[in-house]
């Protein structure tokens, strides 16, 4: 007997169970979509004469339009929570194991996990970049920087949820799985440049922000958006900072999740 | 009649724990097969493996009349599975855990939606079905687990304790379940603690203990190299005890307890019939209690149970 694999229909199906979770238990959706306009409209509003002014503002530098692609990549880091607890929830309960004795294109569980928390993701972006243009974002794009930056945020949103969902899975717990994902959610988005200059950090500290994936993202972004300067290659190193995590990410998660069962 | 499942030589150890040592299965078509053991003896290991959700470390496995490691998708398209632990979706309702199922198995929306009605219907859930599953009792959930597996209509299905953790009653309605499954043309294999459900429902049974087969047959036979039920009497004066044991020669006595145990059936009419030569000798018994075989006697009986060790030794199918 032939059997016939349809990736595109499992992986279809696996998605609207997730997009299903996140509408049941919006609490985990919410918080993650929330939590960027909220660090927004903080950093932003509350903060951010001070940081303005401290950071030699005035002499055309505006803060907001600074924040703001820093601000884009918190709400991909901190929405990678979602995926890495769902994933570990689903390995520690019983429908994993149903799904594995079933003729179902073997990665839609997770695919349907990377996509269903891109889209979930791509609100919180689109809610950022509208609660930025009312306290003060003034980009100078054009419709094709834009579309680079949209694409540049995809990717990046994949890769991470990707390399969240290998380290959900790796922890024996969702408690676990929220933990282990913390480094993405915290670490990465503070120690870069998006709430700071690289110049006015402690030089061990700079020197980790300076290579590290978001700072190359921010850095391509405030260009595309801001048109501010950068360096050559700055947008390639993204790009590739994405599809490295991407590969890793993806890979690592199917070995993890495949681990003891014939594939 | 062609075999379900033909299983030789199954290894399988994590670490130096040998968890399933030289198993061979073989299951006909259409009939049920209990693997009855207790906790630990390697029942769920050994469904796992034939559900190809763990590989195995050696053993030749057709299931289906696919060899499980040339051709597990073969295999997969096959069975369904129905494990210890619950594998609904809690935050889906009944309904869209059978939608899902339905999509899994590419039945397409109008069939799918069709066969989910169908299923609640037939498994008691149409009220429910509206639900979330992480609300539902845990006889509701077994039943939307079995009906989530039923979905795509396999030809074999595996369930691992379908009735641990059951109410009397849902035990009862998940066995009818499972035999009209049987009617239809299903292969089923399932595991249990419980004697009396394997005597219940199984064609074929085969006894688990710690990773080997230590008997397999028909319930008839592996009951009939039990010792038996018995009813137990109890006295409290030495002189009836010794009175009793002349009305009721059959029966062994234990002198220091005062009790004799009388071979029996179970079945009313024994009992009746004991009770019957009680009152005509006017004996004053202290307790009565029936004793019924369990899984307990058919281990001692086939694990090594000195009156019954030979008997056992012949059938032993073990490696």
């Amino acid at each position: 007997m032939s059997t016939v694999s349809y990736p595109m229909a499992d992986t279809a199906t696996m998605l609207r169970r997730n997009l299903r979770h996140a509408l049941r238990y919006p609490g985990l959706s919410l918080g993650a979509i929330g939590m960027p306009v909220i660090m927004m409209l903080l950093f932003g509003v509350v903060f951010g004469k001070t940081f303005s002014a401290g950071l030699g503002g005035g002499n055309g530098f505006d803060y907001i339009d600074f924040l703001t692609p820093g601000i884009l990549l918190m709400s991909i880091a901190s929405g990678t929570m979602s995926p890495a607890v769902g994933a570990a929830m689903d390995m520690t309960e019983g429908i994993v194991a149903r799904f594995r004795t079933m003729a179902i294109f073997r990665p839609a569980v997770l695919t349907g996990h990377v996509l269903g928390n891109t889209i979930l993701t791509i609100v919180s972006l689109v809610l950022v970049v509208g609660f930025a243009i009312l306290i003060g974002f003034r980009p100078n794009a054009s419709l094709g920087d834009w579309l680079l930056a949209s694409g540049l945020l995809i990717a990046l949103t994949v890769a991470l949820t990707w390399f969240a969902i290998a380290l959900g899975l790796t922890s024996k717990t969702a408690e676990g799985a929220s933990n282990v994902v913390l480094p993405i959610s915290l670490l990465l988005p503070f120690l870069s440049n998006t709430f700071i200059p690289l110049e006015s950090m402690p030089s061990g500290i700079r020197w980790f922000a300076e290579y590290q994936p978001f700072t190359a993202v921010i850095d391509t972004l405030r260009h595309l958006l801001l048109g501010t300067p950068m360096d050559n290659g700055t947008g390639w190193l993204a790009l590739g900072w994405c599809a490295a995590i991407a590969v890793v990410g993806y890979f690592w998660a199917q070995k993890t999740y495949n681990k003891g069962t014939i594939a | 009649m062609s075999s379900a499942i033909d299983v030789r030589g199954l290894h399988k150890s994590y670490g130096d724990k040998l968890v399933l040592d030289g198993i061979d299965l073989n299951v006909a078509e259409g009939t049920i097969f209990a693997l009855l053991g207790p906790n630990g003896a390697g029942k769920t290991t050994a469904v796992q493996i034939l559900s190809t959700l763990i590989t195995a470390d050696a053993g030749e496995i057709r299931v289906a009349g696919h060899d499980l490691h040339q051709d597990p998708e073969a295999v997969r398209a096959a069975i369904g599975v129905t494990g210890q632990f619950s594998a609904v979706d809690g935050l889906l309702t009944g309904q869209e855990n059978l939608i899902m199922m339905a999509d899994l198995y590419h039945l397409g929306r109008s069939e799918g939606r069709r066969r989910a009605a169908e299923l609640l219907e037939q498994f008691d859930l149409v009220e429910a079905g509206k639900k979330m599953a992480m609300t539902y009792s845990g006889g509701m959930k077994r039943r939307l687990d079995l009906a989530m597996t039923l979905v795509g209509s396999p030809r074999i299905i595996f369930l691992d304790e379908p009735t641990t953790g059951l109410d009397p009653r849902s035990r009862h309605s998940m066995w009818q379940l499972i035999r009209e499954l049987v009617a239809g043309g299903v292969t089923v294999l399932l595991t249990t603690q419980y004697l009396e459900e394997a005597d219940q429902l199984a064609d074929q049974i085969a006894v688990l203990d710690q990773g080997r087969l230590v008997a397999q047959g028909t319930p008839e036979q592996l009951k009939r190299r039990v010792p038996g039920g018995h009813i137990r009497l109890r006295f409290t004066a030495p002189e009836e005890f010794a009175l009793a044991g002349q009305v009721l020669p059959s029966a062994s006595r234990d002198e220091e307890a005062l009790v004799l145990q009388v071979p029996s059936d179970g079945s009313v009419h024994t009992l009746r019939a004991l009770l019957a030569r009680i009152d005509d000798a006017s004996l004053e018994v202290d307790e009565l209690t029936v004793h019924t075989p369990d899984l307990d006697d058919v281990f001692f009986a086939v694990t090594g149970q000195p009156t019954t060790h030979e008997n056992a030794e012949e059938k032993v199918t073990s490696k």
